[in-house]
């Protein structure tokens, strides 16, 4: 790796680490597992000129109850988030991202600011409609999954500003499926779908990764379903790509993605039903 | 075609599954790669590449760049015109005039495609280096750029070089004149177009180069599969003496091809060492490796196979169009010719004719990676054998059954011209289909069908022709490549006994310091622990033509068994005189040189070797030392051969391939060292499902590379591959003592077609009749939409529309 020069520091606490991202301006980023921004920094498309390493910042580790919910601290790594099953949808969602070096070394927090529309995270946030806590020289502000995700590579999230927990409510009466769909089981998805569903569909939820800069909601989908029967899924699944844009790339053109998140819709529905 | 006799199977070595002497050093961190080797006093180049696939060169500011303190040098094309020749190109085939554009480390005045190199910066250290390449202001003109090869073609299509007028670089053909009269006569003419599309290397290290240029010498360590090669063509480029000139291949990481060049950066790190009399290095990115080392395939082909209607194959006609991209390499347009060899397949074919157009385009180019050109014309082969099955309503295998060369044949002339030296393909296909439950799959499929499941077989009965290669039949006067083909070897017994063998070869991971000690160690009466081998070194051994072609154990191992059997030749002479008994009556067994019926009476090597170097009693006249070489130069090339079948499920929804099972028999005649092969035969397979399934270079319209990193270019992992069922067979070959064919290639140039057919026969039902690789989900999907008449089918060039531009 041959990045241009950069200054580094590893501070000890949460605060000194957003005193540090400050005072580093505009230039400076946090670094959590590396396996975003490293990648970026090698190709020279990114070029902090300070990296604020998290590593020390052991709070943010770990997952607890609280309030009914979960929250789960920045620096969790997918592999420890994949293997809390207590987390439902997360867990099994972190569970197929990518391979286990990345699961082993990737972060929650990390995944979610870096706003990556391929990332199997966000969609999962938004169908369970968490959301994140962020601190910075202001304090801290909780932001929900609807507001977080605003564009590709674009989040809520201010330069000074830190992840530090994420928070998902408990799904509990749930039942859930993440279908993902890629050519090499290490890839990013080329669609993933993510759909919950509540008893027997009291209520529904499904959400796309990759279909467009952020990960979206198929309302339509819910709409058709909400307190219908598991035979309602392949008529609902078919309203699957209403509304949804998504960009063209080297694996699937827009028209696939479309066919891909109607089929996938249908399989994480039955799924989810019949888990 | 002569056979040498066996040599003395001492210990029995050869034959044995015996762990890779080289494992321990390369998996413990401890190998040396080039990139390890540090040098006193060494500086690091950057090189600034073309950002346009075809541009004017206008203006370049190197003044940035050169203010800089830890900045040494910062050089042009324009710079370096005391260069004594261009990089060489070494094909010169009798009759037939190749267009050849002069092709500099740096290019002078336009640049012809996306990461040619434009200048070079070296600094005290690589971050500095590539800090100051990003000094460097080039300023470009761009020119309309071609990267589809039949558009290239066209009257009016942009030129790469404007001054052959032209972007076709030379036609060729091979095989029989009566092809046409033969096809009017068949049955049926089956008509395909069938792409092959590009792909990489993908060597797990990058290209890497150091130079050390010091009082007059140069030592150039390179990621290279043919250092003596490389020393040969630049001693004349830079216009340095071969014998102060050493090229060292240190550890290789790999090569598949890619390493089988002589490439501008070799030559720039050594100009640039001479120049600035320090050493001077380079290791690629991974991305500057993706755009800036070979690549492979990239061929348009249209075949017609005529047929009659019982099957049997009376014609083949194969017009290949070979995407060369914008320079010629080493070998680049040769590489289409090297299939037209084996144009007729495992196949009694009485017409086969192969006719190739080259072509530039803008776009890096293309050469010899892992099968050159076989695995092509396999593909082609087998491809059409299966769309001439369905066609017929016949059985894809009785198809090939009726028409395969029958084992009495043997050795075997065929329609282009080369005789096939031994072969049992009824035999490996027999054997084949015995594990695999032919019916018994037949019938899940039908069932399946009914369930709505899409299951499907695809056969790839192959045969190759490798063991590069007899210098008359390939060299000058031959096929046209300006070298010989032999190979060399040394084997030194050492006064305690153990050994030192030179190869000429090169390996680069295919593990010959394991399998030629075994076969140095069966004949001389020692061990393979005992037996060192030595490769990569210019300054070590004698002159060898490296690793490649699959001809390592062919040409060199039976090189290195030669050499060692003039040891035991004159070992035995000693053992004779010091036990007062005649030479002939000397046998090697059981690792000792004792007298025939008097076990008893006995020496070891080392007692013999011991006699050798310290003379005192050796016969009259009889040189000292026990040290002998070989060069040997094989009289026919050698054809391994195999049968192999893939078992894919589509899902017919997403068009997702699921690789289920694979199966094959391959014959590369008896082992050396059975695991060894199957390692061979594992990579080689995955690398042809590999481009069969996942792996493709893409260039956009405009020429830029769409694939430059992993996360794009998809190199397949073991999750994507199921557990291979490979077995053997053993025929023979007639050419050398061991009988050996190679197994490098084999894999590779059997397997594509194996996935292609099996989705093939799974879509049928479906409508699709015929599909092109990399059948990606995109692909299925939009051949499945196509057949359906929903949408206009795959595009034909990329596994996708490349829009909104990589992840
Ligand atoms: C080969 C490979 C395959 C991958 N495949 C997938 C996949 O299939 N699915 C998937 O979802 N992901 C995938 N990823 C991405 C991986 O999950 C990353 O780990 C993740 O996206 C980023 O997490 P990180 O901790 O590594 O963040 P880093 O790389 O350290 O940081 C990423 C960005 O977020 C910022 N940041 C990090 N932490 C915080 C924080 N707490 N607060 C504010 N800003 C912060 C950084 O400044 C940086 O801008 C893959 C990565 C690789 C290398």
């Amino acid at each position: 790796m041959i990045p241009p020069e950069f200054e580094y520091t590893a501070p000890e606490s949460v605060d000194e680490a957003l005193q540090a991202l400050t005072q580093g301006g505009e230039d400076a980023k946090l670094l959590a597992g590396g396996h975003s921004l490293i990648p970026l920094m090698k190709m020279r498309l990114a070029a902090p000129s300070l990296l604020v390493d998290m590593r020390k910042l052991s709070d943010l580790r770990g997952i607890e109850r609280a309030n009914g919910g979960f929250r789960i601290g920045a620096l969790t790594t997918h592999a420890q988030v994949s293997q809390a099953s207590e987390l439902g949808v997360a867990a099994h969602a972190a569970g197929k991202i990518a391979d286990q070096q990345v699961r082993n070394r990737g972060t929650i927090g990390g995944s979610l600011a870096h706003g990556d529309s391929a990332s199997d995270m966000p969609a999962v946030l938004l169908a369970a409609e968490g959301s994140v806590v962020a601190r910075g020289p202001n304090g801290e502000r909780e932001i929900a999954a609807t507001e977080f995700f605003q564009d590709f590579f674009e989040t809520a999230l201010a330069d000074d500003e830190m992840i530090t927990e994420v928070r998902l409510p408990a799904m509990d009466g749930w039942k859930f499926a993440y279908e993902k769909f890629t050519r090499r089981a290490e890839d990013w998805a080329m669609v993933g779908v993510c759909a919950m569903v509540r008893g027997d569909f009291e209520d529904v939820r499904v959400a796309f990764t990759n279909m467009g800069g952020t990960p979206i909601r198929a309302s339509a989908v819910e709409e058709a379903l909400r307190g219908q029967g598991r035979g309602a899924i392949e008529q609902a699944a078919q309203a699957a790509a209403e509304g949804t844009d998504p960009p063209g790339d080297l694996n699937a053109t827009a028209d696939y993605k479309r066919h891909l998140a109607r089929v996938l819709t249908r399989r994480a529905l039955e799924k989810a039903a019949a888990a | 075609m002569s056979t040498v006799e066996a040599g003395p199977t001492g210990n029995g070595y050869v034959g044995q599954a015996i762990r890779r002497k080289e494992d321990p050093p390369l998996i413990t961190g401890k190998g040396r790669y080039t990139d390890d080797i540090v040098l006193p006093g060494q500086l690091w180049a950057a090189i600034i590449r073309s950002p346009e696939a075809h541009a004017r060169i206008v203006s370049i500011d190197k003044s940035a760049a050169e203010a800089r303190d830890d900045v040494r040098i910062v050089l042009t094309g324009e710079d370096m015109t005391d260069l004594q020749a261009p990089l060489p190109m070494a094909w010169v085939p009798p009759g037939v005039e190749i267009k050849t554009p002069e092709h500099w480390p740096l290019a002078r005045g336009k640049v012809c495609h996306v990461g040619d190199a434009v200048a070079v910066v070296v600094a005290d250290d690589k971050y500095a280096a590539v800090d100051a390449a990003e000094d460097v202001i080039v300023e470009y003109d761009p020119l309309p750029a071609v990267v589809d090869v039949e558009e290239a073609m066209k009257d009016g299509s942009p030129l790469v070089h404007e001054q052959f007028g032209t972007n076709i670089t030379h036609e060729w053909g091979l095989g029989s004149e009566d092809v046409e009269e033969a096809l009017a006569a068949a049955d049926v003419v089956v008509e395909r177009r069938v792409v092959n599309h590009r792909t990489a290397g993908a060597a797990i290290e990058p290209r890497a180069v150091a130079a050390d240029y010091r009082a007059g010498q140069l030592t150039l360590y390179t990621a290279t599969q043919i250092p003596h090669l490389v020393r040969l063509q630049l001693a004349g480029c830079l216009g340095i003496a071969e014998e102060h000139f050493r090229v060292v291949a240190p550890d290789v990481g790999g090569g598949f091809g890619s390493k089988l060049n002589v490439y501008g950066e070799e030559c720039l790190m050594a100009y640039l060492s001479r120049r600035l009399e320090t050493p001077v290095r380079w290791t690629a990115t991974r991305s500057e490796d993706m755009q800036a080392a070979v690549h492979g395939r990239d061929q348009v082909d249209y075949a017609r196979m005529g047929m009659k209607r019982d099957g049997t194959i009376v014609a083949l006609h194969a017009k290949l169009i070979a995407d060369l991209g914008a320079y010629q390499q080493l070998l680049t347009p040769f590489i289409p010719s090297f299939g037209a060899f084996v144009m007729s397949g495992c196949y009694k074919i009485p017409s086969v004719r192969t006719d190739i157009v080259g072509v530039f385009t803008n776009k890096f180019p293309t050469d010899a990676i892992r099968g050159a050109g076989r695995p092509e014309a396999t593909h082609l082969i087998e491809v059409m054998v299966d769309q001439a099955a369905a066609e017929l309503g016949l059985d894809p295998v009785e198809v090939r059954r009726k028409n395969f060369i029958p084992k009495e044949d043997f050795p075997a002339d065929v329609a282009p011209g080369v005789t096939y030296d031994s072969g049992d393909y009824h035999g490996s296909l027999d054997r084949l289909l015995g594990t695999l439950d032919y019916e018994g799959f037949r019938a899940e499929q039908a069932r399946a069908r009914e369930e709505g499941r899409y299951l499907g077989i695809g056969f790839s009965t192959y045969m190759e022709i490798c063991g590069l290669a007899p210098s008359r039949a390939v060299g000058p006067s031959g096929v046209g490549i300006q070298a010989g083909f032999w190979e060399s070897a040394v084997v030194r017994v050492h006064p305690s006994g153990g050994a030192t063998v030179w190869t000429g070869t090169s390996p680069h991971g295919q593990g010959h310091d394991t399998g030629f000690a075994q076969i140095v160690a069966d004949r001389i009466g020692s061990t393979p622990e005992q037996v060192e081998v030595i490769h990569g070194d210019t300054d070590r051994g004698p002159f060898g033509m490296g690793t490649y072609g699959s001809r390592s154990l062919a040409v060199g191992g039976e090189s290195v068994a030669r050499a060692a059997l003039k040891v035991a030749d004159k070992a035995k002479k000693i053992a004779a005189h010091l036990l007062e008994a005649a030479p002939d009556d000397i046998e090697l067994r059981d690792g000792r040189y004792q007298v025939k019926g008097s076990p008893d009476k006995g020496l070891t090597l080392a007692d013999i070797s011991l006699a050798a170097y310290v003379p005192e009693n050796i016969p009259d006249g009889m040189e000292p030392g026990l040290d002998e070489t070989n060069f040997y130069d094989p009289e026919n090339f050698v054809f391994p051969f195999g049968a192999h079948a893939a078992i894919v499920e589509v899902d017919a929804e997403t068009g997702k391939v699921d690789l289920k099972r694979y199966v094959c028999v391959d014959d590369c005649g008896p082992a050396i060292n059975p695991m060894l092969i199957d390692g061979q035969v594992h990579g080689g397979i995955v690398h042809g499902v590999a481009q069969a399934m996942y792996e493709q270079v893409v260039y956009d319209d405009t020429g830029q590379l769409v694939t430059g990193t992993f996360v794009d270019y998809a190199l397949p992992t073991a999750a994507e591959m199921p557990t291979f069922e490979t077995d053997r067979t053993e025929t023979p070959s007639p050419v050398n003592s061991m009988g050996v064919k190679g197994v490098g290639e084999a894999g590779t140039i059997a397997a594509s077609p194996t996935i292609v057919n099996a989705v093939t026969d799974a879509l049928r039902p479906l409508g699709v009749n015929h599909i092109d690789m990399p059948v990606t989900p995109l692909r299925v999907w939009q051949a499945i939409e196509a057949a359906q008449g929903r949408g206009s089918g795959p595009r034909a060039s990329e596994q996708g529309v490349p829009e909104g531009g990589a992840q």
